[in-house]
């Protein structure tokens, strides 16, 4: 692929290289301007980091996705709100692959698909959480954030066994990595111990930290927030954006609480029954009358910002 | 089923110089003490059923305990590891026989892809099943078919005495110890490949197989692994079963009850746990050792041995029921928190004044 197995530190994640990395601070509180969307918005001569055409989804008699188009933008936080049963997360399972649309099709770094391979998701530069946790709760925090990077190694079981000098330089990097991203969401206490006993706040950053581990192009969040208390909601946001602003990762996030994803997106999607109902920036959707008949109720929620 | 709270005991970073240390001194006594000291019945009806169960337990465990597929098949592979070794040993009598054992693990791996294919589309309860398939199958063909027994009535074979290298191993201690050998080496293996990228996924995917798949795990390849692995290593189990303990074994000895014995090892062990493998091993030949010993001293007089040895099982039964009530997670969680206790309470006298 593209990008061969990484050999330097994560330093990036420390470096404020990156678009827009300088002026934006990474602990921005929640509710903040982002950057104005126009310059987000694709463009015929940017290729979309993620597109959805016409995608449309059903179980039995359940339609959970109808003819549903979505572009995001590299570099893009790009929120996908809407009710319980609004298929946003089934949006997310068909771009990466684990529903099969009815019809549409999902394009990702320049390729067009039918069905996403999920198999190669990894290696085409995509990473996501759930919105249930999907952690390997056997495994320590360490080796589940190191699972992140099982797609680049290249040692195969016995060069593993014997210990064989590619075996054992990738096992060193993917430690180096695992270490970082473990000190970069602060969970070095937690390291050697197994996840299944954890709090939820913190399964939920293990996941996370799997997921960038693999520095992806493009990342999909399920409710990374939800169950999360406010002090911790505002750490994560901090994340999110930090992530965005020093490697220009495209973010597809799917989010309950109004007032994150009014801070934090650059564009926001609505869904209701499966349909797109609305898309544009945060302040189009305040103010975007069919959006708040469908989905925010009366205005004065945005504004205290609580969850839906 | 297998996704409960397991934690391979072998991740603990902070046991493992003590864990080291005492794997050391366990093989410092297997290797030097025993040989010297032993009598012939610790050897022939103790260490070395021990060392082929719980190297059958070993196998197992890389399959259901590491990986999460069940397994109802486990003896099937022994048998073939077993008839595999006979076979070679008697139609390719050129060959050494250390790779006699390599390849009857070689070819038991085959047979275990093969029956392992239903687990890509299989899982838990369904899987489970189909592995029955192996189980009868194998025995079915060497049943059926002389070839493999050299034509022998009902496939009873009688394996050639052990000899490595001109050295004739065919007395109690030559066979423990050639045992101990290979069973040391195969543990090594395993070993590694559980501490490694591979042993890793094969753990994803026990766990999660949806997030695994994201991350990039082959999971099916990784399955079709784990069977063909486990397999082999339930195969080398089955050549010690055959070649260093018993020496005459038919098809019939390799039944349905000795893969619910190597799955309860496993289980009464500590899944995904390689010290639970032996620990489940030891409990298993040895409890019922005592048992008989204890039944035939108690009440030998007043029933005839049919009923003590059903009453055996049925103690034993109730034994392991009560124990993984108490202990789910097996001998191997026990051990772990006795030690952990020990270390505690070394630490905290010896920051007493
Ligand atoms: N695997 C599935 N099998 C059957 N029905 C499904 C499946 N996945 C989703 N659905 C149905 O599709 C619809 C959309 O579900 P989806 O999970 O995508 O909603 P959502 O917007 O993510 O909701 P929530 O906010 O509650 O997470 C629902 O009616 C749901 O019951
Ligand atoms: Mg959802």
């Amino acid at each position: 692929m593209e990008r061969a197995f990484p050999q330097g530190p994560l330093s990036r994640w420390q470096a404020g290289e990156g678009r827009g990395g300088g002026n934006r601070s990474p602990n921005h509180v929640i509710g903040a301007t982002p950057m104005p969307a126009a310059a987000l918005a694709p463009s015929p001569d940017t290729p979309a980091a993620l597109a959805v055409e016409r995608v449309s989804l059903s179980f039995g008699g359940v339609v959970a996705l109808s003819e549903v188009d979505l572009s995001v933008a590299p570099g893009e936080i790009r929120a996908i709100i809407g009710p319980n049963g609004a298929g946003k997360s089934s949006l997310l399972n068909v771009v990466s692959g684990l529903y099969k649309p009815d019809q549409g099709r999902v394009w990702l770094s320049g390729h067009s698909f039918a069905q996403t391979p999920t198999d190669r998701l990894a290696h085409l530069g995509v990473a996501r959480t759930f919105q249930n946790l999907a952690l390997f709760k056997g495994l320590s925090v360490l080796d589940n954030v190191a699972s992140g990077l099982t797609h680049s190694l290249r040692a195969g079981v016995l060069a593993q066994i014997v210990g064989s000098p590619l075996a054992r330089r990738e096992k060193r990097a993917v430690e180096e990595r695992a270490e970082e991203a473990i000190a970069f969401f602060h969970l070095d206490s937690y390291r050697d111990r197994p996840v299944g006993g954890l709090p939820y706040g913190v399964q939920k950053r293990v996941e996370l930290a799997r997921a960038l581990i693999a520095r992806p192009h493009l990342l999909l969040l399920d409710e990374p927030m939800a169950g999360m208390t406010l002090t911790e909601k505002r750490e994560l946001t901090g994340y999110i954006r930090a992530v965005r602003d020093r490697h220009n990762t495209t973010i597809v996030l799917i989010e309950h609480d109004i007032g994150v994803v009014m801070g934090l997106s650059d564009r926001i999607a609505v869904l209701d029954y499966g349909r797109r109902i609305a898309d544009g920036t945060p302040e189009e959707i305040r103010n975007n009358q069919t959006v708040i008949d469908a989905y925010l109720g009366v205005a004065h929620d945005l504004e205290a910002g609580e969850g839906i | 089923m297998t996704d409960a709270v397991l934690k391979p005991s072998e991740t603990s970073a902070s046991g493992l110089p003590l864990t080291a240390l005492g794997v050391g001194a366990l093989l410092v006594v297997a290797f030097g003490v025993l040989p010297l000291v032993g009598g012939e019945y610790l050897f022939d009806a103790i260490l070395t059923p021990f060392l082929a169960l719980a190297l059958a337990g070993l196998g197992l465990n890389i399959l259901t305990g590491y990986t999460g597929q069940v397994s109802l098949g486990s003896s099937a592979f022994m048998a073939v590891g077993a008839y595999a070794a006979y076979n070679l040993s008697l139609r390719l009598p050129g060959l050494p026989f250390l790779l006699d054992i390599l390849l009857a693990g070689v070819v038991a791996a085959a047979v275990g892809l093969v029956f392992g294919l239903p687990s890509l589309r299989l899982r838990g309860f369904y899987l489970a099943v189909s592995t029955l398939a192996a189980q009868f199958f194998v025995q079915w063909v060497f049943n059926k078919f002389g070839w493999f027994s050299n034509g022998s009535a009902s496939g009873v074979i009688t394996v050639p005495p052990l000899t490595i290298a001109g050295v004739a191993l065919d007395g109690s201690v030559g066979r423990y110890l050639f045992s101990l050998s290979v069973v040391t080496l195969v543990t090594l293996l395993v070993w590694r490949i559980t501490r490694s990228a591979t042993g890793r996924s094969l753990i994803a995917v026990r766990d999660h197989e949806t997030a695994a798949r994201v991350i990039g795990v082959p999971v099916l390849r990784v399955k079709l692994f784990a069977f063909g692995l486990s397999s082999f290593v339930i195969g080398v189990a089955g050549v010690l079963w055959a070649f260093a303990y018993l020496r005459t074994i038919e098809p019939a000895g390799f039944n349905l009850d000795r893969s619910f014995q190597i799955l309860f090892i496993v289980i009464i062990g500590g899944l995904a746990s390689i010290r639970g493998a032996f620990l489940g091993a030891g409990l298993i030949v040895v409890f019922p050792l005592v048992l008989a010993r204890l039944g035939e001293a108690l009440l030998g007089g007043l029933f005839d041995s049919g009923v003590l040895e059903m009453s055996q099982r049925i103690v034993l039964g109730l034994l392991i029921i009560g124990f993984l009530i108490a202990e789910p997670a097996g001998l191997s969680a026990l051990l772990d928190r006795a030690l952990l206790n020990r270390g505690w309470r070394r630490l905290t006298a010896r920051a007493r004044p």
